[in-house]
Formats: C-alpha cells, sequence, structure tokens
C-alpha cells in the first residue's frame, strides 16, 4: 500500500478545510516562486522525466504534450492552457474531490503549467452539473487573486497568468479537448476535425493545451519532490501514483490514491473490503470508465491496474474508474444502459454516431429480453465495427467497445437468452 | 441525441416573458461574466448568461427556472449574438430547462454505476410520490428527471435536486429529504449514510486516518 507521506492529494475527503490557510499548512502554495524559476523548458523536461501520463483517460505524456506548445508568439497570438474539469465519464468521480477538497492544488497546477508551456491564461471547464464544487474553485480562485498568487505578478515570480472558470451545462461530449473549446467559445459542443491540432490553433485560433484536473493538480508536488521519486511508483511506462474510483458492488465503494500497477486484488481487498459476495461471487469489472471492454472475473484479478496491464487484457486503464459487478449483475442491461449514455450523448454532428449509437442501444434493449435471432449478435458486432473508427471524436468508438467487451466475453448469456426467449413462443405457437 | 423539444412561442409566452430584464444584481453578475473572456469574445458568456437567465426566471416563478423564448432573445441581444447561435446552445445543453419545471427538480441518476446499487429503485420511490418523468406535479413542487453519470459515483445511488446533491440514497433516506424539502426545509446535502463523511470507504478511511481530526502536514515525513 502505498505511504500515506507519498500521497498527493493529502485532503481528499475533505476531512479539513479546502480554504488557502489550510492548504498552506498541507504544503500548497509552499515557494511556488521557486518552481517558476526553474524556468519554462526544465519544468518540461522534469514533467517528461517524471514519466506521467495524461490523468484524463488517453494517457498522453503530459511533459511530451506541454513541448508541442510554440516557445515564442510570431503573430502576437497568446497561448491558453484549459484545464478539463467537465468529469462526465460513468463511473470517474476523482476530480471531483480535487476540486471541492484540495482546489489549491489545481490553481497552483494551473500557474506552473501554464508557464511551463507559456500559457497566458487558464480555462477551468467544469462541467456543469458540478455546482458546490464550482462554487468552491471559484472561491479559492478568489483566495488565490487576493493573496496575488495569481494574476498580475503571480507569486512575484514576474510572470503575469489569470486562471478563469467556465461552467458546462450537461453535455459530456465537452469532455473531448476540440469540444470543450467550441463550447468555451460559447458554441455547441461539437468537437472539430483535426488538424490543426489545438496546440497550433485552439482556443480562439490560439495555441491551447487541454490537460485534464488530476494531471495538472500533482505537477506541483511532482516538482517539489522530484521526478524520480514519481517514477518510483508503478511499472515501466505506467509511473506514478492515480487517484482510482470504485463503484458498484464492492462491500466499500470509494475514491482512493494508490500506486500505479496496484493489483486488481489488493486494491479491493485493502480499501473497498473486497467484493460483495465474496470473490467467488466476480462476474466482471469495467476497469476504466464506461467506454473501455468489460474484463472478465478470471481474467482481472491479479491484473495490475495501469495503461498497459489493463490493455494487455483486452480493456484500458480510462480514468481508472472501476466499476464493480457480481453475478447477482444483469450484465446485458448494465451495458444496454451504457449504450443508452452513449445515444443520449452523441452530439450528432458524424452520421455513423447519431444514427449509430441509438440503433445499437435499440438492438442492446432488444438482446437484453433475448427477442432477437442468433445472427443479430453478429449483425450488431460489425454495425459496431463500422461506427468505431469512422467518427471526428472518439466518442463513436467509446459507444461501440462496451458492445464488443459483452459479445466478446458474454455471448453465450446472449445466445442463452435469445434460445429462451423463441422457445417461450415456440410453445406458444403449439 | 437527447430529445430536446422547446416550449411553444405563443402570445401568452410573449406576453409573460418579453419584458425580461436583468435585475440590478443580475447585471454586475452578467457583466462579470462577460469581462472574464478576451475583448471582443462576448459571444463566450452565452452558456454563464443563459444559465444566470434561467436562474432569474427560477426566483421569479419559484421553481428551478426555465428558459422562455423570449429570455433566450434577450441574453442574445445581450452579447449581439444572432438569436439562432444562442438558441442552439440552449437546445443543445441538457441543464438547460426549455419547458417549466417543478420548484425541485428532482433529478435521478440512472447510469450503471447507480443502477448497480439500485437507482431502480430510487427511481420507483419518487414515480411513488406522483412524480412523473417530464411533468411537473400537481401541486408544483416536483419534476422528474432522469438523467446520465453525475459523478457521484462512489457513493451512488444519488439525486442532484436543484443545486444540492444527496448521495448513499436508499428509498428511506430519499423519503427523508423529500419530506424535508416538501416541509420547507433543508435537508444536509451529501451523502445520507450516517457516520460517512464524503467518500471514503464507509466505517473510516483506510488511508490518511490523520487527517480525520488534524489538518496534518506530511511534508516532515518526506
Amino acid at each position: 500500500m502505498l505511504a500515506d507521506k507519498d500521497r498527493i492529494f493529502t485532503n481528499l475527503y475533505g476531512f479539513q478545510d479546502w480554504g488557502l490557510k489550510a492548504a498552506k499548512k498541507r504544503g500548497d502554495w509552499d515557494k511556488t516562486k521557486n518552481l517558476i524559476a526553474m524556468g519554462n523548458d526544465a519544468i518540461i523536461d522534469e514533467m517528461k522525466a517524471s514519466g506521467l501520463r495524461g490523468r484524463g483517460g488517453a494517457g498522453f505524456p503530459t511533459g511530451l504534450k506541454w513541448s508541442f506548445m510554440p516557445k515564442e508568439s510570431k503573430d502576437g497570438r497568446p497561448s491558453f492552457l484549459v484545464i478539463n474539469a467537465d468529469e462526465s465519464e460513468p463511473g470517474s468521480c476523482k476530480d471531483r474531490e480535487i476540486i471541492r477538497h484540495d482546489p489549491h492544488k489545481l490553481i497552483e497546477g494551473a500557474l506552473v503549467a501554464g508557464f511551463a508551456m507559456r500559457a497566458r491564461a487558464a480555462y477551468i471547464y467544469i462541467r456543469g452539473e458540478y455546482i458546490r464544487e464550482a462554487e468552491v474553485l471559484q472561491k479559492a480562485i478568489d483566495e488565490a487573486y487576493a493573496a496575488g498568487l495569481i494574476g498580475n505578478n503571480a507569486c512575484k515570480s514576474g510572470y503575469d497568468f489569470d486562471v478563469f472558470m467556465h461552467r458546462g451545462a450537461g453535455a459530456y461530449i465537452c469532455g473531448e479537448e476540440t469540444a470543450m473549446i467550441e463550447s468555451l467559445e460559447g458554441k455547441k459542443g461539437q468537437p472539430r476535425l483535426k488538424p490543426p491540432f489545438p496546440a497550433g490553433a485552439g482556443l480562439y485560433g490560439c495555441p491551447t493545451t487541454v490537460n485534464n484536473v488530476e494531471s495538472i493538480a500533482v505537477v506541483p508536488t511532482i516538482l517539489r519532490r522530484g521526478a524520480s521519486w514519481f517514477s518510483s511508483f508503478g511499472a515501466e511506462g505506467n509511473h506514478g501514483t492515480k487517484l482510482f474510483q470504485i463503484s458498484g458492488h464492492v462491500e466499500k465503494p470509494c475514491v482512493v490514491e494508490e500506486e500505479m500497477s496496484i493489483s486488481f486484488r489488493e486494491l479491493i481487498e485493502t480499501h473497498c473490503g473486497g467484493i460483495r459476495g465474496g470473490w467467488d461471487n466476480l462476474l466482471a469489472v469495467i476497469p476504466g470508465g464506461s467506454s473501455v471492454p468489460l474484463v472478465p472475473a478470471k481474467d482481472i484479478i491479479d491484473c495490475p491496474m495501469d495503461f498497459d496491464g489493463l490493455k494487455g487484457v483486452g480493456s484500458g486503464l480510462g480514468t481508472a474508474a472501476v466499476i464493480v459487478m457480481d453475478k447477482s449483475t444483469d450484465i446485458v442491461r448494465a451495458i444496454s444502459r451504457i449504450s443508452y449514455f452513449y445515444k443520449h450523448e452523441s452530439c450528432g454532428q458524424c452520421t455513423p454516431c447519431r444514427e449509430g449509437t441509438g440503433w445499437m442501444w435499440r438492438m442492446m434493449e432488444r438482446l437484453r429480453t433475448g427477442d432477437a435471432a442468433i445472427e443479430e449478435i453478429d449483425m450488431l458486432q460489425q454495425v459496431t465495427k463500422q461506427v468505431e473508427g469512422h467518427t471526428i471524436c472518439a466518442l463513436g468508438d467509446a459507444a461501440a467497445w462496451p458492445i464488443q467487451g459483452l459479445i466478446k466475453h458474454f455471448r453465450p448469456e446472449l445466445e442463452r437468452r435469445i434460445h429462451e426467449h423463441n422457445a417461450q413462443f415456440a410453445e406458444a405457437a403449439e | 441525441m437527447a430529445n430536446r423539444q422547446l416550449a411553444p412561442d405563443t402570445p401568452e409566452l410573449r406576453a409573460r416573458w418579453s419584458s425580461f430584464a436583468w435585475t440590478k444584481e443580475n447585471k454586475a453578475k452578467a457583466d462579470k461574466f462577460i469581462a472574464s473572456y478576451p475583448e471582443g469574445r462576448a459571444k463566450s458568456a452565452t452558456m454563464p448568461l443563459l444559465d444566470l437567465a434561467q436562474r432569474q426566471v427560477g426566483a421569479e416563478t419559484d421553481t428551478q427556472g426555465w428558459l422562455p423564448l423570449p429570455v433566450i432573445e434577450y441574453v442574445a441581444a445581450y452579447i449581439d449574438v444572432p438569436v439562432i447561435r444562442v438558441l442552439e446552445v440552449a437546445t443543445f445543453y441538457f441543464m438547460y430547462n426549455l419547458v417549466p419545471v417543478g420548484k425541485f427538480h428532482v433529478q435521478v441518476c440512472g447510469t450503471t454505476p447507480c443502477m448497480l446499487r439500485g437507482s431502480d429503485d430510487i427511481i420507483a420511490a419518487c414515480k411513488k410520490r406522483g412524480m412523473e418523468k417530464g411533468k411537473v406535479s400537481e401541486d408544483g413542487l416536483w419534476t422528474l428527471t432522469e438523467v446520465e453519470c453525475m459523478g457521484n459515483c462512489a457513493t451512488a445511488p444519488m439525486v442532484q435536486i436543484n443545486d444540492g446533491n444527496y448521495e448513499d440514497l436508499t428509498v428511506e433516506r430519499l423519503d427523508a429529504v423529500l419530506d424535508a424539502l416538501a416541509a420547507g426545509e433543508q435537508p444536509k446535502e451529501g451523502t445520507q449514510e450516517p457516520g460517512r463523511h464524503t467518500s471514503e470507504p464507509s466505517g473510516g478511511p483506510t488511508t490518511l486516518k490523520e487527517m480525520v481530526d488534524a489538518n496534518h502536514d506530511y511534508r516532515k515525513e518526506w
């Protein structure tokens, strides 16, 4: 188990005050000026060396992402940092804890990261449903301004940096980086075609980097303790500590910071009081939020919870939102409900996704009751393949993968329901 | 895509809402929102202004609020953006109510993590109290909506009622919250499980135990 002294989010559960005074006592905003004095490139190099991979789901190396930003503005355009706090992936509930209980880690991280990538300002895009969380964040931003930590000459470093909060209004798709930029510009959140990539032309046509809340909030601690401290955790290529969010059929669902590459069994035994009804009662796990394929019990139990380990069992770490399902679960319904989610959240821009998500959900509902023909399982599989990879953003893929995972691992269950349903009508006909 | 329809544009609607204008307090807020975007980018304030307008309508009608067409037009004129651009934002995002709602907008999360923890029972309990999805109850108090993941998965199942979340629900705990609201009280927000603070494992945290009673500084142990 990760030692308490190596946890970054020490006020994760909000037992103590989130305010500036208390946050400073826990070590936030401690000589931030010295971090900035390291210089832009030294900060980026340190982040690269730490092995931090983006915590929003895709796992792209954070330091590398920052290095794509222009080193100087040749045409006078400013650069922007956009922080993705639009946490809407079913199963994910970590950024909420950072924002409402440790907001100063995020704001300090915004300043340091923004300085490193030479940004003029940060916009924190927080999902609209996080109403109380947005209230806390805005107060924390106001506190930081009043104390001279951000704004002109932030932390007396000579660097001018503003932090603004922008509230969403209930659209999952705005978690996609270019949809988020559209939304920040006051439009519908429909993703843009890439290229141009945001680092070239993002918010208001200016160079922009979009980072997840957790990726930004860990930055000051990594710089204070050194890249080698952070990279001492987790397997090669998967370094660091991570907030895991365990929901569903465990005895005690919770959010907890742990070492990357911890095994599923240890994570559940140590923090969640085990699986409801014991390990033999485990059916399947969705290990990284609703868009990754499910993993059956036998494959997940001793799997390391990191990017590569979960890729090895045909799934992914995503946001480390671990949805646990025991044998009482109607697995077809559980996945069908996820299909409904994607149908509801499709932005409607690309035909394969707009039409496909609705089609896939209706098909899933028929498979749930068994009101289908056996061939239709393959037809559904084929349709998911026609949606996947044929849309501007990854929502189409995200809608396809859970269904593909279900067909791959639970095909006998789908067939059983169809046979049972059809037998009922065969009897009635006789 | 979500199914979204505007309230009909009738003479009655025009008569009721065409005089809508910011209150003095909200005007200051609106101008502050606009100022948080670069010069000439007032369009970026579309979302915060629609939210503000919905809240003002809510205050005037003693409900959570909604966006009548004349109010949407007012917002568009305020930031000098074509009405259709604001209208498409209002219809795209799910939190803008396009038809009137009750005093309490009961938004039950029904996505898989909440479903696994019993959101079916929560929705059934709401219906048993006479709430109907998308309708305002006869007493004007309740509107029920099933919403998609609200990001409270470790404290599921949950409901968001106007600005407050109520988590770790059972039917009994939900009834207690709704009874309190109906009686004009303000029930405690957050987890409804006795002894649980936020998203730590119930029964007490497995980590960071020093933090429970004191603002512990772990840097000494680095």
